[in-house]
């Protein structure tokens, strides 16, 4: 049975046995499922009306350029036409689009439309009519001059560069630590012990930089959004977001207006991965419909995805690591450069991430660490949150750096990470000075080495016809939330014949967040997953929650979950205690019934359930809310086996073993699925999801016949599974698992290359090309277009 | 111009721009199973049933549609039902928007080939994108569905969960 | 995206023929590439009544229709034993079955396309095609007529000339476009390999000195090292001339070596 103790401040503990637990760890089918599987129309498209005007953007062909003139009149002659918007129609303030708590540690940049562009693709003019045939048209007949300006497209000539990407005044920041004039977002340092001295005293010092591109997050449903006037004459947005909380604030932000005018709801989300985590397109349907009160929806091409949308942020990672002979990691020294692109979106923040989550891996026996960054605007599209935000960039360098120093020191890697790594109880200063209280990496490491067969896989195998077969590795790391800041809430309804509301600011964009939400609430309610329906997310009907990202829902939104539900469990019992005509302390309740635990009588929840509606106040619909003072991590390790044919550079994926420690899995299933989606994301960055620019700044994978990520026939064989570790401060010992699993394979595909052949890769994607000809000539480059050669 | 097309069993007479694509009309007949995930014809969302053969609905210009039977998600209900609780077993839905697509080309994948083997189901449905799953649990769902038809055939029906304090008989207690 | 006015059904290869003479009117294939054009045709000529979904084999050649999809090329058995299999693996990686269903052989050929797998594998055995108005022409004369002809392709003819063909195609990802494909054929009058996706159109080599006469290692190496040399190489942005000149000598020799192997086969069999 379930004891409650009043823990540290108002909250209060679930105390049981996990051997007892009955939903939690149990792998239920998604609550969706059925409507997912079988095509009912859930999604935006789906369930706007179909006659709604349909916006599209007229877009800046220029990397760089001031707007001189809009030719309209032909295009709003297109019948059908409604209106076409130029950067004089819109508001001057400038807003931001990420979605962060506010005040928002990203910059207010932006404006709908602004007289700057400042990559290709920036919007010059909103058009709105009747269908996408006559918006297209007009679109064609809309001329711009343009004042053609000089790029700055290389983010290693950005800093202090003669073009300035943001000259304008009314730029503004509440969180930024640069200098806008310089080109300077932010710079950031964070030192534990001496480095310097340290890394002299080392025997092996490994450095090189290492490279990730802005890589494209690759969700299934493109950004879109739809706009109305509702009854009341606010403005409602339906969007496919992660963040409905911080939608509302951007659009009133943008369209100048009140918040209280504006409601923001999702649908159903076809995937996000935290691009929708920012408000791409939200701004411009809003604007629309708030200036013609007629319902519309933008719908973003797949073109558009790729190249004006918000991928992951080019980083440059410079790692110095210095270790003793026998393999000790001493020192680590990290400086990240950071592109954050045109807009300032999240490049305060994923940046600290490329130090804070990958350092703390080598807690074990290193005496200083360093981490310092530099996060640059040029003239390219902006950057976003992509899964594993930062840390999957500063994880490929110091994975990569600690495989290179095993390499060199002729030892087994397994080996020396188990000699370095952070292990549970330690203290971890570079990790904001947390202690590690439920940390099973040791034990992931032992467990995924057993399943790969390592001391068999590690050595190099020719296997004939040009073909050897190799491995690799790497260790992960990320958060479970923002600490501090991030805010989950749940709300808990008890209805008519004993049924449960569950109404959530959270957004399940596939992964799966109602359902396991649900189990946590029915494993305190002790009920069936089924008895609880769940409902999210609308700034109208839901509590108050961030948002879906930086891992944060299961661990935070799921606190609130434990605690609604056990306030309910509560009340529940004093209603029935009243019916009972005895003090509440006498009853326990078994989800079915509350009962004297001294006697025979009960009454049932359903009888609870009807007298909660006659003659009651004592409240039946509670709400929880939450906040983290840590950010507990979870681990994983990663293992590759490859087949590479070093005639023509071409790897196969044979089998990638992962172990991951994510605390308690609440689901196994839907944790393992996480997982191997995560793993193939990782592995089309590290293999081909190449982002490549021309001179002119335009980026060459605009779709996806030219952006390839993974089909089904590149994936290999993904065999996932978990070591448990209990996390005091989750949910029934919950830790997250959302980002952590794209960032292995960088590291531990490059890792098996370099077994392959002999030759490090250093920036992704390991195409066959590059593979081949670093075989063949040491000196070999890929060209970098938009890389003036001085 | 005029199209009649047999959309999920029931004739469909319209009038319609001569340069509308298969998955416009769909979509306008309220198949909203039928989804846009690219331009280039690269992400077989759009998958649909062509006199039975899967086609993207996205490339097939109304007018050669016409006077055709066209089958969509919506139209194969029953026929997916038999294997979707499969799927939803291994959480492989995830966000969805990708499902009727790769449905619909199982239906047909399973009316040509009732037994196929692991690699022919991984060709078969290779021009289907999923950026949520990493394809893993749609291959086990399809495979426990298959396996579940056979004679002690084995089942992976849920993840390897390990713990040094809670042990792995747990889970199944 | 890939608007039109007006669409027509083609009762007569004549009509069709007629409605093309119009500069913006445009013959439908499998609409995959044509959509993509951002300014609006004329008329869409479809060709779909006209019977041109046909593979027609008899003891000279086979026979296939413009509208012939390249699923079709995968599938068809005659086709398939007569290659051991080269068709399939011509087009298997092309993106995806239901690519494959409305992508048209007709349409694959008259693009032009420089990434054509199936261009590589006609050249290599020496396919002509028929079109309505210029009558029957070599690959090898078609490809060199200019883009704005105005003429229909009605089929592919593939002489039954043609000992072995193997078909080899190099890929960063396994449905994207390729970085470089290979046939090499042994035809009547001797061996040829056809490079594509170099990224120029596919061309043939012949082994004109008779290099491959005494077939061994030495001769292959050779002969892939004489492909690599006479075909031109550029680069894009899937890769560079120098990679694909490497790998075009491994798909030759490779391609070869399986020829090799699957003659032998067979002799041992007789």
């Amino acid at each position: 049975m379930v004891r409650i103790s009043e823990g540290s401040g108002s909250m209060s503990e679930f105390k049981r046995d996990r051997k007892d637990y009955h939903m939690v760890g149990k792998c239920v089918p998604k609550k969706d499922s059925n409507q997912l599987l079988l095509g009912k129309p859930v999604f935006m498209d789906d369930i706007v009306p179909q006659d709604c005007l349909v916006v599209k953007l007229l877009r800046s062909p220029h990397a760089h350029a001031l707007v001189e003139e809009v030719k309209t009149v032909a295009a709003a002659k297109v019948p059908g036409i409604e209106a076409i918007y130029t950067w004089k129609d819109v508001p001057k303030e400038r807003f931001c689009i990420a979605g962060q708590t506010y005040p928002e540690p990203s910059p207010y940049d932006r404006l709908i439309l602004d007289q700057r562009v400042r990559c290709v693709g920036d919007p010059v003019a909103i058009v709105a009519g009747e269908n996408e045939k006559a918006v297209d048209k007009a679109l064609r007949l809309i001329k711009v001059k343009y004042q053609v300006l000089e790029p700055v497209l290389d983010f290693r000539k950005a800093l202090d560069s003669e073009v300035l990407v943001h000259p304008e005044e009314n730029w503004k920041s509440y969180g930024n630590t640069g200098d806008v004039k310089r080109n300077l977002l932010h710079h950031e340092e964070d030192t534990h012990g001496d480095v310097e001295q340290i890394l002299s005293e080392c025997d092996e010092v490994i450095e090189h930089s290492w490279r990730i591109k802005a890589a494209q997050q690759g969700y299934m449903e493109t950004i879109r959004a739809y706009c109305e006037i509702d009854r009341y004459g606010r403005l409602h947005c339906i969007s496919s977001t992660q963040i409905v909380f911080h939608v509302r604030r951007i659009i009133a932000n943008a369209l100048g207006i009140p918040k209280s005018m504006v409601r923001a709801e999702k649908p159903r989300i076809g995937g996000g991965f935290g691009a929708k985590q920012t408000a791409v397109c939200e701004v411009y349907p809003a604007f629309v419909t708030w200036m013609t009160k007629k319902p519309c929806k933008l719908i973003y091409s797949r073109k558009e995805c790729q190249t004006i949308a918000s991928p992951r942020h080019e980083m440059e990672v410079t790692v110095r690591l210095g270790a003793m002979k026998d393999g000790h990691i001493r020192a680590i020294d990290l400086y990240t450069l950071s592109n954050t692109g045109a807009y300032g979106e999240h490049g305060t923040t994923t940046v600290g991430l490329s130090g804070h989550k990958a350092l703390p891996l080598y807690t074990g026996g290193c005496e200083a660490t360093r981490f310092s960054c530099d996060v640059v605007y040029t003239n390219v599209q902006a950057a976003g949150a992509y899964r594993g935000y930062g840390a999957t960039q500063g994880i490929f360098a110091l994975e990569s750096a600690v495989n290179e120093l095993a390499e060199k020191l002729h030892m087994d890697p397994v080996e020396i990470r188990m000699k370095n790594i952070v292990r549970e109880g330690m203290f971890m200063p570079a990790y904001f000075g947390e202690t590690a209280n439920a940390c099973a990496l040791d034990r992931c490491i032992e467990h995924c080495a057993d399943n790969f067969h390592w001391k068999e896989k590690y050595p190099v195998r020719d296997m004939g016809n040009g073909k050897v077969r190799a491995a690799g590795m790497a260790l992960a790391m990320q958060g479970s939330c923002i600490s501090n800041v991030d805010v989950g809430s749940c709300t808990l309804k008890l209805g008519d014949g004993g049924t449960y509301n569950m109404m959530i600011g959270a957004a399940d964009m596939g992964t799966g967040c109602d359902t396991i939400l649900a189990q946590m609430a029915a494993e305190v309610l002790d009920c069936d997953v089924d008895q609880i329906s769940v409902f999210g997310a609308d700034t109208d009907a839901s509590p108050y929650d961030s948002g879906s990202y930086a891992s944060s829902t299961t661990y935070v939104t799921g606190m609130a979950t434990q605690n609604a539900a056990l306030q309910l469990r509560e009340n529940i019992k004093k209603i029935g205690a009243g019916m009972l005509e005895c003090e509440p302390e006498e009853v326990d309740f078994d989800g079915e019934k509350v009962y004297l635990t001294d006697g025979e009588k009960s009454v049932s929840l359903v009888d609870i359930a009807t007298k909660s509606q006659v003659n009651n106040t004592i409240p039946v619909d509670v709400t929880a809310t939450y906040s983290s003072p840590v950010s507990p991590p979870p681990y994983m390790v990663g293992m590759v086996e490859i087949e590479l044919d070093k005639e023509t550079g071409s790897i196969e994926i044979l089998d990638y073993q992962a172990v991951i420690d994510c605390g308690i899995p609440v689901n196994p299933n839907l944790a393992r699925v996480q997982a191997e989606g995560g793993i193939g994301q990782g592995i089309g960055m590290a293999l081909y999801e190449n982002v490549t620019y021309n001179a002119q700044g335009k980026i060459a994978e605009n779709s996806f016949m030219q952006y390839k990520i993974p089909t089904r026939l590149d994936m290999g064989r993904i065999n996932v599974e978990f070591e448990t570790s209990y996390e005091p401060s989750g949910p029934f010992g919950v830790k997250s698992i959302g980002e952590i699993v794209i960032n292995t394979p960088a590291p531990a595909l490059a890792h098996a290359i370099y077994r392959a052949t002999g030759v490090w890769h250093r920036t992704v994607p390991f195409t066959p090309e590059k593979i081949l000809m670093s075989m063949l000539d040491p000196q070999w480059k890929e060209i970098d277009r938009r890389v003036k050669e001085s | 111009m005029e199209v009649t097309i047999t959309l999920n069993g029931k004739k469909i007479t319209d009038s319609v721009d001569a340069d509308m694509v298969l998955l416009d009309f769909c979509r306008k007949h309220k198949c909203f199973s039928v989804k846009r995930g690219c331009e280039t014809g690269n992400c077989g969302l759009c998958s649909v049933l062509l006199d039975g053969k899967p086609v993207l609905s996205c490339s097939v210009p109304i007018g050669r549609a016409s006077g055709r039977k066209v089958d969509t998600l919506e139209g194969l209900q029953e026929e997916a039902k038999k294997f979707s609780d499969f799927f939803a077993a291994q959480g492989a839905d995830q966000c969805g928007f990708c499902n009727p697509g790769y449905i619909v080309n199982i239906v047909a994948l399973l009316r040509e080939n009732p037994d196929p083997t692991d690699e022919e189901i991984l060709e078969y449905l290779s021009g289907n994108l999923c950026r949520c799953t990493g394809y893993q649990s749609q291959l086990r769902s399809l495979r426990n569905y298959l396996n579940s038809k056979k004679e002690a055939a084995p089942l992976d029906l849920e993840a390897e969960v390990y713990g040094a304090d809670i042990g792995r008989e747990w889970k199944h207690e | 995206m890939g608007y039109f006015n007006q669409y027509v059904r083609a009762e007569s290869l004549e009509e069709a023929y007629g409605l093309y003479q119009k500069k913006n009117n445009f013959v439908l294939g499998g609409m995959l590439w044509l959509k993509m054009r951002k300014r609006p045709f004329g008329t869409a000529i479809d060709l779909s009544d006209l019977g041109l979904d046909q593979i027609e084999e008899d003891e000279k050649e086979f026979r296939i229709g413009a509208y012939v999809s390249l699923r079709e090329l995968e599938t068809n058995e005659a086709l398939n034993t007569y290659t051991k299999g080269a068709f399939a693996e011509s087009v298997k990686h092309i993106v995806g079955v239901q690519f494959r269903n409305v992508a048209t052989v007709g349409g694959s050929l008259w693009g032009r396309y420089g990434f054509s797998d199936v261009m590589t594998i006609f050249r290599a055995m020496g396919a002509k095609v028929q079109l309505h108005h210029a009558g029957i022409l070599d690959l090898d004369e078609f490809v060199k007529m200019p883009r704005k002809t105005r003429d229909i392709l009605v089929s592919v003819i593939v002489p039954k000339k043609v000992k072995a063909v193997v078909y080899l195609s190099q890929r960063n990802q396994s449905t994207d476009f390729p970085v470089l494909t290979c046939a090499v054929a042994k035809r009547e009058e001797g061996y040829v390999a056809a490079v594509g996706a170099t990224p120029h159109l596919a061309e043939n080599v012949w082994d004109k000195e008779g290099i491959l006469t005494e077939i061994n290692e030495e001769s292959i190496e050779k002969f892939a090292a004489k492909v690599a040399e006479q075909i031109r190489f550029g680069s894009n942005m899937r890769a560079g001339a120098a990679y694909r000149r490497i790998v075009c000598q491994v798909l030759v020799k490779r391609a070869l070596h399986t020829i090799v192997a699957e003659n032998n086969g067979e002799e041992e069999k007789c």
